[in-house]
This record gives structure tokens, sequence and C-alpha cells, in this order.
């Protein structure tokens, strides 16, 4: 369950390009891991993230994890619903469960495609 | 459950397995020169040695003064059955109840706790408590700078002064800005306090009645502070809750107060109780323990510790606290002290509090040169202008057993001639009538 036509970045969030918005969620694979998630906590509208710097964090029942910026840019839109209904995440992590907007200048660097992600989990999983 | 935590066997067991012979051994390590070299504890006594030896410092206490002390701390009566039920051994223990299977009774004491305190203050949650009302209303104000992630706070100048030292000492290192908005001869100056609210400001701080005695209706200035996304912060004093308007009902955030009046003895400033409730909300934001009530997979009611990810146990460096204890006894107290009085008791004890307040304001004002302070409705506590320094009648009554109220000049510059008077239900007519006279003689 790692769709072709996405990006990922080693800390388990995905990016979906569309111009020069970035949509971010996690993958998943994370929410497999985390289990079910209970809270959901994001930036708000307006906010610059720093690729590779923190931006929120999920809770699962016992656990709580950070999410890292796969790209840089300005937040322009949050998944306002994940703040009632964050099992969403785990019901649909890469369509309902899409958690930001960032406005991107240009192509963003240093992210896996597919294939070498898979590849990242496989390893991870031994 | 006993909370021992290693019998004799279990250390030998223990040190047989690391592979030394003695606890003294482990240490090893330690260089002499490292350890304390005396503890300075005296001598052992025997049983009766020590009890005469008590005995003798506590009839240093002047315990059969008569007290109109207030500031914050109130001599309300105890039911017996506090006593009675809280001295049980079962809840005498340090244990943490982060093991539910083992804590069943010490968590539902708890969830009981925060559900009396929630509908006494009209709020949603409330955490197992904090170590007392100061600590309480500090944690209040990070709990708003987390969420608005703003960093000036307006508070008022009539807000306990006792709470305000702490704010500021709480808060030295923290780079926050504390916006002072003056008391208006004793009044919170609510206009002052709007004016003072921008879009930086993530709380604005206000007591109910303020020091002075002064009681208010906030939701103007909530509403106020809502407009700019900052969180509103009451502190307030729970026994008149039953009569005035609750944090709830103005639309507080954020409700706090000293518990010492639910149950606790006066006891030389402690231990106390800091009660915290919040709305929904803000839930996320509340530092230290919040007990939940839930099903087993049987469905069997059963407490747990609950939203824990916000504790430090889970992520140290993101917790919302360095508190991760709570005055478990003391919360005890106050939830046994709220179910022997009940509904109407509570009621009852807030309005004798108050009717003796204000005949004592009458009996008070009625002497020439003594004028009141607190304008406008006030609970159980006013403050008088008096001729003359207050220290100086303070001082003159005390010594024949009257403890006439607190010196506002102690926290006030310019209201040197000012005196903090409380009553409760402990106070009798008779009380008031002898200060009133000791008072004409005083300023004579």
């Amino acid at each position: 369950m790692i769709p072709a036509e996405l990006k990922y970045a080693k800390t388990h969030e995905w990016v979906k390009i569309e111009g020069d918005i970035a949509v971010i969620g996690i993958t998943q694979f994370a929410q497999e891991q985390l289990g079910d998630l209970t809270f959901v906590e994001l930036p708000a509208v307006g906010d610059t993230i720093e690729q590779g710097d923190e931006f929120g964090s999920v809770e699962s029942v016992k656990a709580a994890s950070e999410l890292y910026a796969p790209v840089s840019g300005e937040v322009v839109e949050i998944n306002d619903e994940l703040e009632d209904a964050p099992e969403k995440v785990n019901e649909s992590p890469f369509e309902e469960g899409w958690m930001l907007k960032v406005r991107i200048e240009g192509e963003p660097a240093d992210l896996l495609d597919a294939d070498a992600y898979a590849a990242l989990i496989e390893s991870e999983a031994h | 459950m006993p909370f021992v935590p290693h019998t004799p066997e279990e250390v030998r067991e223990m040190l047989a397995v690391i592979g030394v012979d003695s606890v003294e051994d482990l240490f090893a390590e330690i260089t002499n020169s490292m350890r304390p070299q005396s503890f300075d504890i005296p001598e052992g006594l025997s049983e009766m040695e020590v009890l005469a030896k008590l005995e003798g410092m506590a009839a240093k206490n002047a315990t059969d003064s008569a007290s109109f002390l207030g500031a914050g701390f109130y001599d309300h009566y105890i039911p017996a059955a506090v006593d009675a039920l809280t001295m049980r051994g079962e809840f005498y223990t340090a244990y943490t109840p982060y093991q539910p299977e083992a804590s069943q009774g010490t968590l539902q004491a708890i969830f009981e706790y925060q559900t009396a305190v929630c509908r006494l203050m009209d709020m949603d949650c409330a955490n197992a408590s904090v170590y007392d009302g100061g600590t309480a209303l500090y944690e209040a104000v990070m709990m708003a700078v987390r969420k608005t992630k703003r960093r000036k706070v307006v508070l008022s100048e009539a807000l306990n002064p006792i709470y305000r030292v702490m704010l500021d000492s709480y808060i030295t290192n923290l780079n926050l800005e504390l916006v002072c908005v003056p008391h208006k001869n004793g009044r919170t100056d609510i206009e002052g306090l709007k004016a003072a609210i921008d879009d930086k400001t993530a709380a604005v701080l206000v007591q109910n009645p303020n020091f002075f005695g002064s009681v208010n209706d906030f939701t103007d200035l909530f509403n106020a502070a809502r407009e700019q996304k900052a969180v509103s912060i009451i502190s307030s004093y729970p026994v008149l809750q039953t009569l005035l308007k609750t944090p709830g009902q103005m639309g507080a955030d954020v409700a706090v107060a000293e518990g010492q009046s639910l149950g606790l003895p006066l006891s030389f400033g402690g231990p106390y109780l800091g009660i915290m409730t919040c709305t929904k909300k803000m839930v996320r934001q509340m530092p230290g323990r919040i007990v939940g009530r839930t099903q087993d997979t049987e469905g069997r009611t059963g407490y747990v510790l609950t939203l824990q990810a916000r504790e430090q146990h889970i992520r140290r460096q993101k917790a919302t606290s360095n508190i991760c204890s709570n005055q478990s006894l003391c919360a005890l107290r106050a939830l046994v002290h709220m179910c022997a009085l009940g509904e109407m008791g509570m009621r009852r004890a807030a309005r004798l509090s108050i009717e003796r307040a204000h005949l004592c304001a009458e009996k008070l004002t009625a002497i020439p040169g003594v004028e009141m302070l607190t304008d406008g409705p006030f609970g159980n506590e006013f403050a008088v202008t008096l001729p003359v320094n207050a220290y100086e009648v303070i001082a003159r009554l005390s010594d024949r057993g009257f403890i006439p109220g607190f010196p506002l000049g102690r926290y006030y510059e310019g209201l040197e001639n000012g005196l903090l008077l409380a009553c409760t239900e402990k106070t009798s007519e008779e009380h008031i009538g002898i200060l009133a006279e000791m008072m004409k003689g005083a300023l004579k």
C-alpha cells in the first residue's frame, strides 16, 4: 500500500505535489506502527514549516510521536476534520487522513520515490 | 496491595544478581569526600520525651485567638466526618496510581473529586490537583502560553498579591511579559484590562472575589479576550461558587482555586490544594494527572489515568509541565467535605459567611474615622480604611487575642491604613461585637 505517484520522507510522511502546493500526510506503514490515533496536533494556517523540522504530533492511546516536515513552505490549509476524527488517519492515511497543504517554491529535494520507500520500510521491519 | 518497595530478602537477591555483598558495596564508587559527613541529627528520644517536646512547642501557638484573617485562606468549619474518613490507612500511600489494576480505589476517589470541582466551577474537565492555588494559577498561565504561542500575560493588581509574587518568581527565566493593570480603589479595573488585551496576549488573569473582597461578573472581559484569541483565566474562592456566578457561566477557559477552604485546616500555610479546571478545548494543555472513567473488555466500570501523552513519562521534552504529582490526600479531604455538606450545606456555609462579613462591615464603619474601602458587592471579605496605620491596630488587638485582619500596606503602596477582614460561618456575632468595641478603643 505505497502509492506510486507520491513522494516520501524517511520519517514516514508522504507528499503529493500539485503545482506549487504540497499535500502532506503520514503513510499506511506509519499509522499501523502507531495504532489507533486519538489526537492530531497541527500547525496553524499561515505558519511556515521547514523541511526536517517538527510541524506537529500524533497521539495514540499510549504514545505520542512528532511529525516532521518533508518540505518547506507556508501552511495554506489544514485538515480541520482531524480535530474531531483523528481516526481518519488510520482509516484512510493517503486520502481523507491528509494533514496539511503547504505552498512550496520549486521541486522539493531529498524525498524518496515509492520503490525507495518500500525498501526503507522493508529494512526497518527487520 | 502492600506498597513496600523491597524486603530485606529482595535486596539480598538483587545484590546477589549484581554480584556485590551489601548496599554499602553497591555505592563503593562514591568516594568518602563526596559523601555527607554528618546529617546533624540529634540523638533519638523516647516516645514520652518526644511527645513532651512537641507539646511544649505546640503550646507556644496562639490557638485561641479570634481571627479575621483571610487574604485567600479561610477558617471554615470542617465536619468531623472529614477527619474520620480521610484518616483511613488505605488512603495513606505515596504510590502513584499508574497501574489501574492496583489502584481502583485511589483512581475512583480522584475521579469523584474531579467531578465535584467541575460541578462547582461549571467547567468541563479537572485534573487531579496541584500543590496549591498559586501553583494552579501559574500552570494555567503556561496552558495559555502553550495554546496561543504568545508571551504576554495581562493580570489585575487586585489578584492576590501572594500569587502575583509566586508568578513573578516562577516566570523569572521564561521570557514572558506580565502586564499588571492597577486596581482602582480596591476594584478590578475591567476597562483597563480590556484595553491591555491585544493580539499578542496569551491570557488575562482575574480573581473573584478579588483580593479586596469585591465580587465581579467578568463575562464581558472574557468575551473581549476571546475576540483577541486570548485565554481567560479566573482564580476563584470555591466556597462562594455555590452562590456567585460561576467561572463556567462567565465563559472562562481555565478556572483555578485554592482548595484549602474545602475541608483543610489552615495549618500554618499547608499542605493545601491547587484546584484546576478547564474547558474541553483546553484539556490537552492541562498539567499533571487526569483520571477518566471507562469500561474493561467485560463491560465493567474502571478508572484510569488518561490523556497521558501530556505527562512527562511519555515525552519528557514535550510534557505540559514538570508537575507529575498531585495532592491526593488534600483532594480527598475536599471531596469528603463537599459530600458531607452537600449542595445545601455548602450554600448555607457561604451565605452565613457573607452575612457575618456584612454585619462586621456595618459595625466597623459605624466607628468614626473608619471608612469602607471595598466598594460595590462583596462576599465574606472586605477592606476598610482606618484613621491610623493598620499595623498599629493589629499590634494592639493581637496582644489581646484578637487578630483583626490583614494589613493591605504590606503589598499595596498608599494603602498603609487599609485593613482586610474576612468572616466565615465560625465567626460569631459576639466576636464581631467585641472586635468593634476593641477597634473603637484602639482608635481613641
